[in-house]
């Protein structure tokens, strides 16, 4: 090969590169430019306004966390919407008979147990994630409006609502605490570990990762269980932020964390992702949500565009792959 | 070339699947810095050799020595763990991840926090690739911008970073262009300066007679015979992979 050839790889290279990893951030800049210049008059730019934002997307980034790992897999979770309400219901319920951290034990067990019972499924049973994780949606959405007869159930432990969603720590408020740190090690063992390294393999090219000594079934219930952990742990922050829990919490989060992770550059058939994209593409749907309801768009509006924009997202990370 | 011992000795080495006989009584030594040809007809038995030697299949009897010590394998980790690379025909590679993921992929080396050494493995493919002269762009580069010549010359390195013992190719060149399948060629051909045995099979008689010292014809499931490449020539060869021996 000449050197003028290993030039043009290069350039292919490069620029698959700055389009896979800078879409999100070219989209997140548009989008707040857009708003800061046609929300000027209406506080879409006031401190309060923005770390609102952050504070509202914050289980959604903790979920998208999750579901990175799953879609590098190369499976998907359905069922992270149920967790949380399940979740969340078992910490409410447990907290008050029981405390703070039983009812964390509750939350964060029933959703790792949750994300068990997909992975065991899939890794052992070999039934598609599609397919399971639809059907423990549909089941424990049915459950968490069994567990209390769709009533609402309040939160009053002060430490629990502080800890988990009211409260700051040196002035940053406590859901910043847990974005900024779940970010932190979810990065850090995406990027720099060999269970990471083992989770992009199994999502590109699962024969090649078996053949090499890793096992895939491990890295499917792995990836699996940490998505429900973290879907457990996202409805925690619901419970303490609204100081409450009932079977509506997470229910149509669902959309807006796979858009979150695929406008974040993480491709949805696996192999390739990105922790701190799937960030930003969280507050990019945060900040859509917000800026949108300022504008005064109706709520079937806000639907349409939103839907509009994941659409776009999709298209542009198959358009990609197929290449 | 006649080193005193060999690398790997199978002797009698029989394999069946239910009542179905896959593996006759087959023995074959290979020994270091040796290229061996496996031919034969399609179903006549490589595939399942391959899976026996590095360590997918168990034989149903016979025995596999490896430096001159038997040994048991039920899957390719215990193949690998005793210096057995196999580079598949389908290139076992992971595209979207960079080369040198790719080399290290299963036995990633750590540093001292416990996290990935991506210097390690970026120097040690960086290394390797320069060595075995497989000419990719670098060891950034992702598996899925090279071309067929290229991944396979990927997957050779790998087997031949790990490879303590023995090297399995298994058609290597069986989807790849002319000028392709000749550069892999002369890739092959220089791993035998590393003392390891290659074991290599192929469609391609060309191949067999440009690369290997010996020639071993398998016929269902048996072994029909080994042959010095230097002193046989393609008719006998042919003959004997299709029974036709007796003119």
């Amino acid at each position: 090969m000449t050197s003028a050839n290993t030039g043009t790889e290069m350039g292919s290279f490069a620029s698959r590169f700055n389009l896979q990893q800078y879409v999100v951030y070219l989209g997140f800049l548009a989008i707040f430019l857009f708003f800061a210049f046609m929300l000027r008059d209406s506080g879409f730019l006031t401190v309060r306004n923005l770390s609102n934002i952050v504070l509202q997307t914050a289980p959604v980034t903790i979920m998208a966390i999750g579901l990175v790992f799953v879609m590098s897999a190369g499976e998907i979770d359905l069922s992270i919407g149920s967790i949380v309400a399940v979740s969340a219901l078992a910490a409410a319920v447990t907290i008050a008979s029981y405390g703070m951290a039983v009812g964390i034990v509750a939350g964060l067990g029933a959703g790792i147990l949750i994300g068990l019972i997909n992975g065991a499924l899939v890794a052992y049973v070999r039934l598609p994630s599609f397919l399971v994780t639809l059907a423990t949606m549909g089941l424990f959405a049915g459950v968490s409006r069994s567990m209390t007869d769709l009533r609402s159930i309040s939160v009053t432990n002060e430490a629990f609502t502080g800890f988990f969603g009211s409260g700051s720590l040196l002035g940053v408020p406590s859901l910043i605490w847990w974005t900024v740190i779940a970010i932190a090690i979810g990065h850090l063992v995406y990027r720099e570990t060999r269970f990471g390294a083992h989770v992009l393999a199994t999502g590109d090219n699962a024969r090649a990762a078996s053949v090499s000594g890793i096992s895939v079934p491990k890295i499917r219930l792995a990836v699996l269980t940490i998505s429900g952990g973290l879907a457990g742990l996202a409805g925690l922050l619901y419970a303490g932020r609204l100081q409450a829990a009932k079977y509506t919490l997470g229910e149509t989060d669902l959309m807006t964390v796979i858009a979150a992770v695929i406008v974040g550059g993480t491709l949805l058939n696996g192999g390739k992702g990105s922790i701190v994209g799937a960030l930003v593409g969280s507050l990019m749907m945060g900040m859509l949500n917000n800026g949108l309801i300022l504008m005064g768009l109706s709520v079937s509006d806000q639907m349409i565009v939103r839907g509009l924009i994941i659409l776009t997202a999709v298209a542009v990370s198959l358009r990609d792959k197929s290449r | 070339m006649t080193p005193s011992a060999p690398i790997l000795q199978l002797q009698d080495i029989r394999k069946h699947f239910g009542g179905l006989t896959a593996i006759e009584n087959f023995s074959l030594e290979v020994f270091p810095g040796e290229i061996v040809a496996l031919v034969g007809d399609n179903g006549a038995g490589k595939s399942t050799l391959v899976k026996i030697i590095s360590g997918v299949h168990p034989p149903s009897s016979g025995t596999i020595t490896i430096e001159g010590k038997p040994v048991t394998m039920s899957n390719a980790t215990m193949g690998r763990a005793h210096g057995i690379e196999v580079v598949y025909q389908d290139l076992a590679l992971a595209d979207q991840q960079t080369v040198y993921m790719n080399m290290f992929l299963g036995r990633e080396p750590l540093n001292r926090f416990g996290l990935l050494d991506r210097r390690r493995m970026i120097a040690e493919t960086e290394k390797l690739v320069k060595e075995l002269d497989v000419r990719i762009p670098s060891a950034h580069a992702t598996i899925r911008d090279l071309s067929g010549g290229q991944r396979q010359g990927v997957a050779i390195a790998r087997a031949t970073h790990w490879a303590s013992k023995l090297i399995l190719l298994d058609e290597p060149t069986a989807a790849l262009g002319v000028a392709e399948t000749a550069r892999v060629e002369m890739i092959v051909q220089s791993l035998k300066q590393r003392n390891v045995g290659i074991l290599i099979i192929s469609h391609s008689l060309d191949q067999v007679f440009k690369l290997s010292d010996r020639i071993c014809v398998l016929r269902r499931g048996k072994q029909i015979g080994v042959r010095e490449t230097r002193k046989t020539d393609k008719n006998e060869i042919i003959a004997m992979i299709t029974g036709l021996q007796q003119q």
